[in-house]
């Protein structure tokens, strides 16, 4: 495990960002620049990672960005690999896409699946914060059930997809899942998957204060809720193999897991959930765990 | 400049310089600031490098690593984090009072 003394000090971010107060996404990408270092170049979509960036003139990191298509994401990162084998610096150099949920599940599909089918040597990134939120909180494929948007007002129909099975049927030797609450186990699976040669994917859930309606304060609590409660578990796939995450590791005896009540009542988005559908997450959450269990033990 | 430098930001049309505070002093936006107590942070009452959990959970990166830690307030957003996050709730929020 690493210590909070083994991060490096340096910055890749400057202060004074276009990012809200309290954002999850900042947090996860300030973290995932320090366990990748400067020889970094990112591709990233539309999406809040944008705004963070900046206007056109100024830029508030240090590493190079490219600003790509919505679309585009996986295959602009097969292009950057291409050009980097060419110039030879394929061996120095490190390339990340990060992306939205949006980015990710939606529009960016496609692209990232031809990426990880082609086996580009990349980092795929997603940022999960369980909507359209720079564009003011639409629902996407994300979203889970019951979560009010604004072109859901009545709550989501169904539950959130499950893009973390879909990278790994892909075959890739690296997928796993993340927090921003985490951030000493995301920095080191991002120090980890540097050195993996293949399309390595994260799905990082994204608390967002003023899209979850929560305070900018809470967002740290609220993720650590989320895996509390058990509602996301943290995990590795190494080439086929299921590793639990140290943070979930206790989370696999369904005791020690907190009510999920706590978790979906502190956000206001969850505000027009019926005691229906908070049964329907009970199941959903039993299940998921059911079926972890059911592949740790096959894996014994 | 050199010429071949010049060619080359011609053909990418915008080449972004960075810059601290981008958004302008983000200090601004914030409702409450934070405020260390010495006296209870871990790292300034021991003097060894410990903890650090504010550095740590700063969205932002305007604390620093160092013995007290020190908070950048010109870009500092207010969001509280670090308060929540203090092992030993050494910092707290202090309303901000604009004239």
């Amino acid at each position: 495990m690493v210590n909070v003394m083994d991060l490096p000090e340096e910055e890749y971010i400057y202060p004074g960002t276009r990012a809200c107060a309290g954002c999850g996404m900042a947090l996860i990408y300030r973290i995932a620049l320090k366990a990748l270092g400067s020889k970094t170049i990112v591709t990233v979509p539309a999406s809040c990672l944008t705004v963070l960036h900046g206007m056109q003139g100024f830029c508030s990191t240090k590493i190079s960005v490219y600003h790509t298509p919505f679309a585009t994401t996986g295959a602009s990162a097969s292009g950057i690999r291409a050009s980097l084998e060419d110039k030879g610096l394929d061996e120095e150099i490190c390339v990340l896409a990060f992306a939205g949920d949006g980015g990710t599940t939606d529009i960016g599909i496609q692209a990232l699946s031809g990426a990880a089918e082609r086996g580009t040597n990349f980092i795929f990134a997603c940022y999960d914060n369980e909507a359209y939120m720079n564009t003011g909180v639409q629902r996407s494929g994300s979203t889970p059930l019951g979560v009010r948007t604004t072109t859901t007002p009545e709550g989501k129909l169904g539950h959130k997809k499950n893009m973390p099975k879909i990278l790994e049927a892909h075959g890739i030797p690296y997928v796993t899942t993340g927090i921003s609450s985490y951030p000493l186990d995301l920095f080191e699976k991002f120090k980890k998957a540097r050195d993996i040669f293949g399309t390595k994917y994260f799905h990082i859930l994204s608390p967002c204060p003023p899209g979850w309606g929560y305070e900018p304060k809470d967002t740290i609590l609220i993720g650590r809720l989320a895996v509390q409660t058990g509602f996301w578990p943290l995990y590795e796939v190494i080439n086929g193999k299921f590793i639990l995450s140290k943070p979930s590791s206790k989370y696999l005896d369904p005791s020690k897991r907190k009510p999920i009540e706590e978790y979906l009542s502190v956000q206001k988005r969850f505000k027009t959930l019926s005691a229906q559908e908070i049964e329907i997450y009970k199941t959903y959450i039993n299940d998921m765990w059911q079926e972890i269990k059911k592949r740790i033990e096959s894996q014994e | 400049m050199n010429e071949s430098k010049k060619d080359y930001q011609k053909i990418l049309g915008s080449v972004q310089k960075p810059v601290k505070g981008e958004a302008g002093k983000t200090g601004s936006w914030a409702k409450w600031i934070p405020v260390i107590d010495i006296s209870k942070c871990i790292p300034a009452k021991s003097g060894k490098p410990s903890c650090f959990n504010c550095w740590l959970y700063c969205p932002e990166a305007v604390i620093s690593r160092t013995i007290p830690p020190k908070i950048d307030l010109d870009y500092c957003k207010g969001c509280g984090i670090c308060m929540e996050e203090c092992p030993v709730k050494a910092i707290s929020m202090e309303e901000v009072k604009y004239e």
